[in-house]
């Protein structure tokens, strides 16, 4: 089995790419049987040190429906310079500047370490990225002015000839113009009523006598850039300008009476914002960023009434139906999301507050162009401040770690259909011969939109197996997928990443145990948390348990080994061994369950868990708990309450928080001040470890983690106790004796319930 | 009051004379009915001072109720006898007949005056030589007629006699010429006449009642008092006889020239048989009393006939053929006709030298021509209201009869000369002011305080209200208040109450008020460097805003907005360093993008405010921007002024006709083609109905508009001026703004518009007594229902006509009461009502109708209401009813009131026998008869302009004020005397200065001296004179600093500032400059005075037969 992990892991580091089956089940009948459908994590943009791009454009299958690239799983005829298709097994002639090609001369594309290659094509001019700043105005004093600064210093992280803009808001949406001497000056917009691209573009004077142009091309009559640079002004130039115009910034002016909340137009804002890029730069990588301090109260996009007596709907209002504005809201958003995605551009929110922002009704805007979620208390927070940094943080290579308007065409081989894709993607609606009609996700295309993507973010993508039950597939056939991206780099150069991967066929019925073997049970708890957290999104939460169940159920009673009816007689092979530890996990989550959370940060998390790559999504799934003490180095723990010992300390990662834990014992210590004495240093060294340790993982991190430093009874200690499994709590406190581990409050059930109710369910002929 | 009176004077009608004397003397004494009288008392008050003055007792008598209706009655007679004849009239004797009158007052004083009504006093002026003769005249009059008349009867008086006087003779001599087309005519006339009166006595008989009631003006009446007794005699009718007869010597007097004079005369005792029976008799016995009688006759006789021979044209008429135009013209003399600088100089030098005590009732004031002082007693001065008649008929059916509109034209805000006190506030405290608990009158001096003073009568409702207990006061022995005095709502005209929050919007009083500045920056507008020169005035002009009283400085806030297609906003608030632009380019769905720093303190912000206005210019230099939008920018306006709760005004500056994309864009619909078509009104009516809702929304919120204009081709002022129009605001026009030429006038007005005194938020009612409604209004104003005119602004220039009629009937007795509340809140954010009284007569004779009026009122009237007529008829149908309803209302007089006459004379009251020439005017001007030259936008604006306009501003308006400025004395402040509006009174050696409110021409002569030329003008000969003049040079020498200082004058009596333009004889300007000789034929078609007079004559001959 180390040979099939070490091969995941070797596609994944080459690829990107993780399977849930990594041997392929040959039939339809065979493959639904598999309970786990057969799908991939894809993370197109996967940093890879030694993958120089290639400066030519890639060579594509002439078929028309097909234009698979070339790779290196094709059939080549030196002689005859032809290749052959192995999608679609059209046969090709090499394009003229191939002429060369022979055994020994192969271009990279067809050197099999090339599964992945990326192209660097010179197509069209290189438009500037744009960066769009939406300011909410009705913040606290401290909070205003902390942003503001934020945003000061975003400027010098730009790239210098990036364009930015700058509208705010509060009762009144303004648009600044950045390009003029003197007098500030701005466009005002009342922030109830909602514009239509059109109007927007008309009342911002930016509509241009009807110059055809042709699609995809901004455009490039010489007013164009003195039009658009009222607002969008290079960074270099108006770096001055801006950075007074930021300083300047007041709050809104307007009264706020007393049980109100501030008039707060996200909506129109948004939609300005939107509406300012479709007009002057559709298809162009923009990043509109919106930074709110509250909920929208007024105008289309409003999610709560001005009168604080009102709450802000909560998941009990959902449910009851009782969440008035929400529907419409969400609407206003869905549609700002769809055509921000439309044009390529993306849309990230930042927001800071302590109450809820409207996140769940704005998040399709950050899920459907690729943009940041960020939500903090508050704006003047480290949380933010360097979350929002690390936005610009640039690569290995001096580029920024972001890219825009990606295409993804996704092809297969004719056994496999596309059944959809989960991820911050928008469907192009590509109809061909290998959509499938069964949808998982995003579906009924082969090709998806991301606006924005950076190294990390990974699509999960969905295949159904179509070939039929009698019609078998020659022992040894391979089945193959292409993956073709394209892209506008952060240098504004446009490139293509085309990974072509196969794997093998099996025939589920004679070759059960090498399909088996082959199973990826972290990726397909990934892949099965997506779709779960997916249909979390529109069904209620109760039946998405329930299917998981299910499912989880299915799978062992398909995989497992045991006796009819003989629970103690269960057993799973090692490749589903942490499967349903990972489902377990996955049930208590966030993701799925709302008890404790707000729809707001629901929406959060379930933003950042349909990004992540495997890794990240893991740790989300199940939080890595490390433990440090004097009995030796620091090592990783169960998730267990039983890991909480008095003389531990504790580091749990759930990838939204960093929580430290001093055991009892530790917290006294450091309490007598051990820490500082110097025969105790070893003590303070103890302490320090999970700090740096943590610091690492906080450096790095995107968005930057919430920090807890905690221990034995603080209040925070919650974050760590919520997470563990609660494997001792108040009910079998005595059953399970007094010696290890610290008991949790909660009627939750532990991972032993859980596993012994899974095997009673799975050994049952019932079922 | 009036009830109490009715029902006393129930009575007294059955037996005039004891019911009347009754009532005086009780009342005031010690009556019982004293409600009523008391009131009296009170007014008596006043009067007395009147009285006093008047020396002849006898008159009080006439004053008394019999008095007055005696008065009365003579002055109609006068009236109606100065009426005259058309053609023939020959202008001495109309001359002639105000001498009378005057001469009349002179003696018998004060008395006379106010016996008389203006008609009298107008009558008799006329005759400019008047003065001369006079004094003599008169003197004999008065005390002829008071010993004498009296005894003999006064039937009499009523009747004819009194009418005798000049105009009568005037008509006389007219109708006597005129009919004479055949030459004996005068003699038959002359005979039916003294027929006519013989007879009229007896048929009449009754005539004294109607005399005596007529006249119980109530300040007569008062004055009468101690006379009173007198009166009922027979006193009442001397002094109508007398009023009769001064007119008719005066006539003569006056006309010093003898030729004018004579006619009169001999007309006299002819006309006066003629028109009045009545007159007759007193004559006879008056010619042998009067010494100067026969002289009159004598001489006026003879040339009047010969003169009227002339007026063939009128026989013609009589043909019903049209005179061709020329036969008029050379048929009759134009001196003989009706001169309205005649009747304006008569009565200034009649009238002006006295105060004007409004104590008593009925009294038709000074015309508006004259310069005269007024004393509020108890009715409102008439520079806030005034009335087309003091005497109001007391049934509909009279007032049917008559077609004389009642109608009262008020400006409740206007501006008092510095010698008259403003109206003083009062406080009634938290309950707010006393009114009745029915009809809500406010409390007034009309109020009858019963009970010893715990309740009150309502004077227009009867209703009776307890006095609340803090206004409790004790009555004294004549039913007075014993704090009379002490309370102006209670001894004043007018007055202002300090309103209670119950009065205020929303139950919160109001914020101060805010300026708003809306200046369009397209390109004309930047490129004629109107911004520019605007922004610089405004640097100092916002010093000047109007402040309250003795303020610091003014409450009023300002804002500023700029505008093209989209709206700039502008935040000054103090604490910026700079100010900040914010553009809102929404203007479908206008709002205002800030609050804080948009409306500031001038003071506090003035740095930043400086600085904005200094940018302005620069920052829209370069606009290639042409299209500009229009309803937004008023919204923007109204929405910040919703934003901070108060009431404004806007001034906004604009250039073109709003075609940019936008509510309340507007197409270019101007085509001259629609002129004289039925569908000529549409080019008064708005495009869309977008401006009216919007101007209700405006109103609502108290948002006045003002609208300054600089257009350069049509921008349809007639929908863009339905906003500033219905909130009360102004426009002003500047069409083809140059800056050299028009700055100073621009920034003039401006200047003045900004300062002036201004009402917001107000809601002005008229309150009548039972019997008349207020039914009808004109103005620059809102109507959410039909009694209440709203207004969002209200300055001192506006002025709002309204029309009553009845729905009851009046009594003569207690008269008709008008109350006009204004609610409104001051510059400084004070809610406050001013209150005006008035009180009028009532008549149940038609003569005392014709003998009340007031021309320039009614001319004040009827243009408004053709204005606005042509908004839904033709203009032709508008003018036709004109002619049509004046006709009427002269050949009412004709038959009524006048004594027959042979048909071709045209005979009218002298009250009105200006109407004709005024009418003309009216029909000729731009909006009822364009002509080439005239635009579209023009005769909106005009439209629009007129319908605000006061009665000295119809006056100067319709009848331009022409002076010789080369007969003008260096040496003395006065200004040369007038002259008629013809070419040929034009000399050409002279300079002729001609005002009509907006325009001051002046007119050079081909062959003026060069020295003058030289003096007035730095050039040294007439052919160097510039045609692009706006303003005279200004010269070291007597002659220019006196012109200049004749247009500062007039400018300074004008509301707007006038465009001065300087024509040239027989330069190609002069065409423009003849349009305004308006009684002249004019280009367009409209008719000569002449002409129209004939016409006139014609129509009415037609309604008689």
């Amino acid at each position: 089995m180390a040979t099939y992990l070490e091969f995941i892991q070797q596609n994944e580091e080459r690829d990107g790419v993780r399977f849930s089956w990594n041997v392929w089940p040959s039939s339809r009948l065979e493959a639904t049987r598999m309970v786990v459908p057969l799908a991939c994590l894809l993370t197109p943009l996967k940093e890879r040190l030694d993958l120089p791009p290639v400066q030519y454009e890639p060579v594509l299958c002439s078929r028309p429906t097909c234009k698979a690239v070339l790779n290196p799983l094709c059939q080549v005829d030196y002689r005859a310079k032809l290749w052959a298709c192995n999608f679609c097994f059209q046969r090709n002639q090499f394009p003229p500047a191939y002429a060369g090609i022979s055994e020994v001369n192969q271009p990279a594309e067809l050197m099999p370490q090339f599964s992945t290659i990326e192209y660097i094509v010179q197509r069209g001019p290189q438009t500037p990225l744009v960066f769009l700043y939406i300011v909410d105005t009705c913040l606290e004093e401290e909070d205003l002015q902390a942003l503001k600064e934020s945003l000061q210093m975003s400027l010098s992280l730009l790239p210098p000839d990036a364009l930015v803009g700058l509208i705010t808001f509060g009762r009144m949406v303004q648009v600044h113009e950045l390009s003029c001497e003197g007098i500030s000056k701005s466009y005002v917009f009342r922030g109830t009523k909602d514009l239509t691209a059109k109007q927007i573009q008309d009342m911002l004077g930016l509509s241009r006598p009807a110059v055809p142009m042709q699609q995809g091309r901004p455009l490039q009559t010489p007013e164009q850039p003195v039009i658009s640079s009222r607002f969008l002004q290079p960074v270099h130039k108006i770096d001055m300008n801006l950075t007074d115009l930021l300083g300047e910034l007041q709050r809104d002016p307007w009264p706020v009476t007393q049980g109100k909340r501030p008039l707060r137009s996200t909506g129109v804002a948004l939609s300005i914002a939107v509406g300012l890029l479709e007009g002057t730069f559709p298809n162009t990588g923009a990043r509109i960023m919106l930074f709110t301090g509250g909920p929208p109260t007024q105008g289309p996009g409003m999610v709560v009434g001005d009168e604080l007596k009102t709450p802000i709907r909560s998941w009990h209002d959902i449910e009851k139906d009782n969440a008035r504005f929400m529907k419409k809201a969400t609407k206003h958003y869905e549609t700002l999301a769809n055509r921000s995605a439309t044009n390529g551009h993306c849309i990230d929110i930042y927001a800071c507050a302590l109450d809820q922002t409207g996140l769940l009704e704005m998040k399709c805007c950050a899920n459907l162009t690729g943009g940041h979620m960020v939500m903090g208390d508050s704006f003047n927070t480290s949380l933010f401040k360097q979350t929002f940094q690390r936005v610009f943080s640039k690569g290995y290579n001096g580029e920024f770690r972001m890219a825009f308007g990606a295409h993804l065409d996704v092809k297969t081989s004719r056994e496999l259909k596309i059944a959809g894709a989960i991820g911050p993607c928008i469907s192009l609606n590509a109809k061909g011969p290998c959509v499938s009609e069964n949808e998982l996700g995003v579906g009924g295309t082969s090709q998806w939109k991301i606006c924005s993507l950076d190294p990390s973010t990974t699509l999960a993508i969905y295949f159904e197996v179509v070939n039929q039950h009698n019609a078998p597939i020659p022992q040894g056939g391979r089945g193959a997928v292409q993956f073709v991206t394209q892209y506008q780099h952060s240098s504004t150069q446009r490139r293509i990443r085309v990974t072509t991967i196969a794997r093998n066929w099996a025939d589920a019925q004679t070759q059960l145990q090498h399909i088996e073997a082959a199973f990826d049970q972290e990726a397909a708890a990934v892949l099965m948390a997506r779709l779960g957290v997916y249909r979390a999104e529109s069904e209620e939460g109760p039946d998405v348990l329930r299917w998981l169940d299910r499912q989880l159920i299915r799978l062992c009673q398909k995989f497992g080994q045991y006796n009819k009816d003989d629970p103690n007689s269960f057993r799973l092979s090692e490749s589903f061994s942490l499967y349903p530890q990972f489902i377990f996990h996955l049930r208590r989550s966030p993701f799925l369950q709302v008890f404790n959370n707000s729809p707001d940060e629901s929406s959060y998390y379930r933003h950042h868990f349909a990004r992540q790559d495997l890794t990240q999504s893991l740790i989300m799934i199940q939080p890595i708990l490390y433990a440090y003490s004097f009995h030796g180095p620091p090592e990783p723990v169960l998730l267990d309450s039983s890991s909480i010992l008095p003389d531990r300390i504790l580091l749990m990662d759930t990838f939204f928080q960093i929580v430290i834990y001093l055991g009892e014992t530790i917290a006294q210590w450091q309490k007598a001040g051990y820490q500082d004495m110097p025969e105790y240093e070893n003590f303070k060294h103890l302490l320090q470890a999970p700090l740096d340790d943590a610091q690492e993982i906080l450096q790095t991190r995107f968005p930057m983690p919430r920090y807890v430093h905690t221990e034995h009874g603080g209040s925070q200690a919650r974050f760590l106790l919520s997470k563990v499994n609660p494997s001792q709590t108040h009910n079998n406190l005595y059953a399970w004796g007094q010696e290890s581990g610290a008991p949790i409050l909660t009627d939750d059930v532990s991972l032993q319930v859980f596993m012994d109710h899974l095997k009673k369910l799975a050994v049952s002929s019932a079922s | 009051m009036s009830v109490n009176q009715q029902a006393h004077t129930g009575p007294p009608y059955g037996q005039p004379q004891p019911g009347y004397q009754g009532y005086q003397q009780p009342a005031y004494g010690q009556s019982l009915p004293g409600a009523p009288q008391a009131q009296y008392g009170a007014y008596n008050g006043p009067m007395p001072g009147y009285q006093q003055p008047a020396p002849p007792q006898g008159y009080f008598p006439s004053l008394g109720f019999p008095s007055k209706g005696s008065p009365v009655s003579l002055n109609s007679d006068t009236s109606s006898l100065a009426p005259n004849f058309i053609g023939s009239l020959r202008a001495p004797p109309t001359s002639g007949a105000p001498p009378p009158a005057s001469g009349a007052s002179h003696p018998s004083g004060p008395l006379a005056y106010n016996q008389f009504e203006h008609g009298d006093v107008q009558n008799g002026i006329p005759a400019s030589a008047a003065p001369v003769q006079r004094p003599p005249a008169s003197q004999p009059f008065l005390p002829g007629s008071a010993p004498t008349p009296v005894s003999q009867i006064s039937t009499f008086q009523q009747y004819g006699p009194p009418p005798a006087s000049v105009q009568q003779l005037r008509n006389h001599m007219a109708g006597m010429t005129i009919g004479s087309t055949a030459a004996s005519a005068p003699p038959p006339a002359g005979l039916g006449y003294g027929v006519g009166p013989s007879s009229y006595p007896p048929t009449t008989g009754a005539p004294r009642p109607p005399a005596m009631p007529g006249p119980p003006l109530p300040g007569q009446t008062v004055a009468g008092p101690p006379s009173s007794q007198p009166n009922h005699v027979s006193s009442p009718p001397p002094p109508s006889t007398m009023a009769g007869l001064h007119p008719g010597p005066p006539m003569s007097g006056l006309h010093g020239p003898p030729p004018p004079t004579h006619p009169p005369q001999p007309g006299y005792p002819m006309q006066q048989n003629g028109s009045f029976g009545q007159i007759r008799g007193p004559q006879p016995n008056y010619g042998g009393a009067y010494p100067g009688a026969p002289n009159y006759g004598s001489p006026p006789g003879p040339p009047p006939p010969p003169k009227r021979l002339d007026p063939d044209s009128i026989p013609s008429p009589q043909l019903n053929e049209l005179p061709p135009q020329q036969k008029p013209r050379h048929r009759i003399d134009p001196d003989a006709i009706p001169s309205p600088i005649q009747v304006i100089e008569d009565d200034r030098n009649n009238r002006g030298s006295e105060p004007f005590v409004t104590g008593v009732r009925g009294q038709v004031p000074p015309l508006v021509t004259t310069n005269f002082l007024v004393k509020d007693q108890g009715n409102a001065s008439p520079r806030y209201i005034r009335c087309t008649s003091y005497n109001i008929p007391c049934t509909s059916d009279m007032a049917k009869q008559s077609q004389v509109p009642l109608a009262a034209v008020i400006k409740p805000l206007a501006t008092l000369p510095p010698e008259e006190t403003l109206p003083y506030l009062v406080d009634h405290g938290e309950s707010g002011p006393v009114r009745c608990n029915r009809c809500k009158a406010y409390m007034c001096p009309f109020m009858q305080f019963i009970e010893g003073g715990r309740r009150f009568q309502c004077c227009f409702c009867s209703c009776v209200t307890e006095v609340p207990p803090h206004y409790f006061q004790h009555l004294d022995h004549t039913g007075k208040r014993v704090d009379f005095y002490d309370r102006p709502e209670l001894s004043l005209g007018s007055y202002e109450f300090l309103a209670t929050v119950d009065y205020c919007k929303n139950n919160k009083f109001p914020s101060p008020p805010a300026f708003i500045f809306m200046i369009d920056v397209s390109y004309n507008a930047v490129k004629s460097g109107l911004v520019r020169l605007i922004c610089e005035e405004l640097k100092s002009l916002l010093d000047y805003l109007p402040r309250e009283g003795n303020m610091e400085e003014s409450a009023i806030r300002v804002g500023f907005v700029t505008y093209n297609k989209v709206l700039h906003f502008y935040n000054v608030k103090s604490s910026l360093a700079q100010p900040q632009m914010m553009v809102v380019s929404d203007v479908a769905d206008m709002f205002v993008p800030l609050l804080d720093g948009f409306l500031v303190n001038v003071n506090e912000s003035r740095t930043v405010i400086a600085s904005l206005l200094d940018q302005i210019p620069e920052m829209f230099a370069d606009t290639r921007e042409t299209e500009t939008v229009f309803a937004p920018v008023i919204q923007a306006g109204l929405e910040a002024l919703k934003a901070a709760e108060c009431a404004g005004k806007l001034f906004i500056f604009h250039t073109s006709l709003p075609i940019a994309e936008a509510p309340g864009k507007l197409k270019n619909r101007d085509d001259r083609k629609l002129i004289n078509t039925d569908k000529e009104k549409t080019l008064f009516q708005p495009q869309t109905s977008f401006y009216n809702n919007l101007a209700k929304d405006c109103v609502a919120q108290g948002c006045c508009v003002d609208l300054f204009l600089f257009p350069n081709q049509y921008l349809d002022v007639a929908t863009l001026g339905v906003v500033p129009y219905q909130t009360g605001g102004s426009i002003f026009k500047y069409a083809y703004f140059q800056l050299e030429t028009d700055q100073y006038r621009f920034l003039n007005d401006l200047r003045r518009d900004v300062q002036k005194d201004v009402g917001f938020d107000a809601v002005m009612r008229v309150r009548t007594s039972t019997g008349i409604r207020a039914t009808d209004f004109f103005g620059a104003f809102y109507m959410s229902n039909t009694t209440d005119v709203e207004m969002a602004g209200l300055d001192c220039d506006k002025t709002i006509t309204v029309e009553f009629k009845h729905d009851d009937k009046l009594s003569e007795d207690s008269g008709a009461l008008l109350q006009c509340a204004l609610l409104y809140t001051s510059c400084a954010g004070q809610r406050r009502l001013r209150i005006h009284n008035l009180s009028l007569n009532c008549c149940t004779q038609l003569a005392d109708l014709y003998r009340n009026c007031e021309t320039d009122t009614l001319i004040n009237y009827l243009a408004k209401y053709a204005y606005r007529g042509v908004l839904s008829s033709p203009v032709k149908t508008v003018r036709d009813a004109l002619i049509n309803q004046c006709a009427q209302i002269l050949a009412c007089y004709r038959k009524n009131c006048a004594s027959p006459s042979s048909a071709g004379q045209l005979i009218l009251p002298e009250c009105m026998k200006l109407l004709p020439v005024y009418l003309n005017c009216v029909l000729k001007s731009d909006v009822l008869q364009p002509g080439p030259e005239v635009t579209t936008d023009d005769r909106a604006y005009i439209r629009q302009l007129v319908t605000s306009m006061d009665v000295a501003e119809t006056n100067v308006f319709f009848y331009p004020r022409l002076l010789p400025l080369t007969k003008a004395d260096v040496d003395s402040d006065s200004l040369p005397a007038a002259i008629r509006n013809s070419e040929e009174r034009l000399s050409k050696g002279d300079i002729y200065l001609l005002e009509n409110g907006l325009n001051i021409f002046v007119w050079v002569g081909v062959s003026v001296q060069q020295s003058l030329i030289q003096n007035l003008f730095g050039v040294s000969s007439f052919s160097q004179i510039s045609n692009a003049l706006s303003t005279l040079p200004v010269l070291e020498n007597p002659f220019s600093k006196k012109v200049r200082s004749i247009v500062d004058m007039l400018q300074g009596q004008r509301s707007r500032y006038m465009k001065l333009i300087v024509v040239k004889q027989e330069d190609k300007l002069e065409m423009l400059f003849k349009h305004f000789l308006v009684e002249d034929k004019s280009l367009t078609g409209g008719a000569s005075y002449v002409d129209f007079l004939c016409h006139m004559h014609k129509e009415i001959r037609q309604l008689l037969s």
